[in-house]
């Protein structure tokens, strides 16, 4: 019997801190080539769900699976530790306070882990990283150090060096929540070309507007649970919870 | 008997060699307190506990007894049990060894404080958490505490002087050799202790270099 996965599956999510619950028994799944946004209140366990999908933060229970593979499998730990790394390779990361390398140059944060763990030779990688800066706008400044940039630009370099992994997937955890207002679109426009080109996408975000503007489907998390989700039209225009028109209703008036 | 530095040059080829014994006997145990100190700290960090207790004593007995002792026991001591070191090898073991941990203490320190942020993003890219610890804690925590590690390079410095007790003819017993033909202390310890200033010097400028070079990456 061949039963056909989703692309990126997740069954029965549970997570708990000692005796707080963050997220109960949440399941989802997302196609090849979506994008899926996920909003909600601060608390509702919108990071701890995406930080479980790349086993970062591990489950209490249920599974998390990439292109029939399981990720979070049971495994004796030596071999789980290589399961993992190699799962990750395949899962790219953003997160919102970029985490760049401080001491490497923008080329090195790019090439390193293609480098480590795929064995490139120099040349390979610093074609690799030409391709992903050009790909972000970042070209010019490939030999600066991370001290040397803005918000927006560090955080394009994060996306680039999460992209040079090429990944099959593509996590984003409030990516220009840190940024100055000014720079948030160079951001979104970098994330709105890598949705043309159909890269799979779960995005993590207090921007409705964005939210709607690039996402096939919108999750509305409060207290742990998937309260309501559905295209953005939906969501945004006709919430059915009501939980969720007050969360939209509360960030209208928050964000005027 | 008054001052009389023309007694100095007919030793001039005992107190350059001196000063090459120093800079060696300095640099190799600079290098070792230094990876040393890396190793340690990972280790006191990560390893396992088995590994991690015995590496703890280790560490006290080094920091808490004096260094003129160990160096003693290293050469001495254990020359009575058949590990006949060179004279040379057991003094940069004791050097080495005792700014390694001091070194270690330094890094482990800034370990702790590199951001939890760059631990995940390096884990996240796939990397093994000894591949991250290697090219992405390691260095910030180094490049951190550089000044520091600087200092007690200078220390070891000044420290290799007592390797003259287990013999190592480096500046301070050259010092010695030349004074024992003249009895004229004063002038070759002054000569002696001005060398170890010169080569304080080269070595500070050496540190900035390192330090200059670290300035952006931050
Ligand atoms: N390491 C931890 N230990 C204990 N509790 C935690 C830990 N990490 C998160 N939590 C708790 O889990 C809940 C969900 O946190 P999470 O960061 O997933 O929320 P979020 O939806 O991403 O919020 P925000 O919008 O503020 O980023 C919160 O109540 C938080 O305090
Ligand atoms: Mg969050």
């Amino acid at each position: 019997m061949t039963q056909t996965h989703p692309f990126v599956e997740i069954r029965h999510a549970q997570k708990s801190y000692g005796k707080l619950e963050v997220l109960k028994d949440i399941s989802l799944s997302v196609e090849r080539g979506q994008i899926v946004a996920i909003i909600g209140p601060s608390g509702s366990g919108k990071s701890t769900l995406l930080r479980a999908i790349n086993d970062l933060d591990p489950l209490t229970s249920g599974e998390v699976w990439l292109d029939g593979l399981q990720v979070n499998k049971s495994l004796p730990h030596r071999q789980y530790e290589n399961h993992i790394n190699e799962m990750r390779q395949q899962i790219g990361m953003v997160f919102q306070h970029f985490n760049l390398f401080p001491h490497l140059t923008v080329r090195e944060n790019v090439t390193m882990a293609p480098k480590l763990l795929k064995k490139i030779s120099d040349k390979e990688a610093d074609a690799l990283a030409e391709e992903q800066l050009d790909h972000v706008g970042m070209l010019e400044r490939i030999d600066y150090y991370p001290s040397q940039l803005s918000g927006g630009q560090k955080q394009r370099v994060a996306i680039a060096r999460a992209l040079a992994m090429k990944p099959k997937l593509m996590l984003f955890d409030e990516a220009t929540s840190a940024l100055d207002p000014e720079l948030v679109e160079e951001v979104n426009l970098v994330m709105k070309k890598l949705a043309e080109e159909h890269m799979t996408m779960i995005i993590v975000t207090h921007e409705m507007d964005f939210a709607a503007s690039v996402c096939d489907r919108v999750i509305f998390m409060d207290k742990g649970l998937v309260v309501e989700e559905g295209p953005p039209e939906l969501v945004f225009k006709n919430p059915t919870q009501e939980r969720t028109q007050v969360f939209l209703r509360k960030h209208l008036e928050g964000a005027k | 008997m008054g001052l009389d530095f023309s007694v100095i040059p007919p030793f001039y080829g005992t107190l350059a060699l001196g000063v090459l014994w120093t800079i060696a006997i300095t640099a190799a145990s600079a290098v070792l307190s230094f990876f040393g100190g890396i190793l340690l700290a990972v280790v006191a960090l990560y390893g396992p506990l088995v590994v991690r207790l015995p590496f703890r004593f280790v560490a006290w007995l080094f920091m808490g007894t004096p260094l003129l002792l160990q160096l003693f026991l290293i050469y001495f001591g254990l020359a009575q049990i058949g590990v006949d070191l060179p004279a040379f090898v057991a003094g940069v073991i004791g050097l080495g060894f005792h700014y390694a941990v001091y070194n270690s203490e330094l890094i482990q320190t800034a370990m702790v404080a590199v951001d939890k942020g760059q631990m995940e993003a390096a884990r996240t890219l796939g990397l093994s958490r000894r591949q991250a610890l290697m090219r992405v804690i390691v260095p910030q925590a180094v490049r951190d505490v550089l000044p520091p590690i600087g200092n007690n390079m200078i220390a070891l410095l000044k420290d290799s002087a007592l390797v003259s007790v287990i013999g190592v003819s480096e500046l301070t017993l050259s010092a010695q050799l030349a004074i024992g033909r003249t009895y004229r202390p004063f002038e070759f310890y002054a000569a002696a202790a001005v060398l170890y200033y010169v080569i304080n010097l080269g070595m500070e400028a050496v540190l900035r270099g390192f330090e200059k070079r670290n300035r952006l990456s931050r």
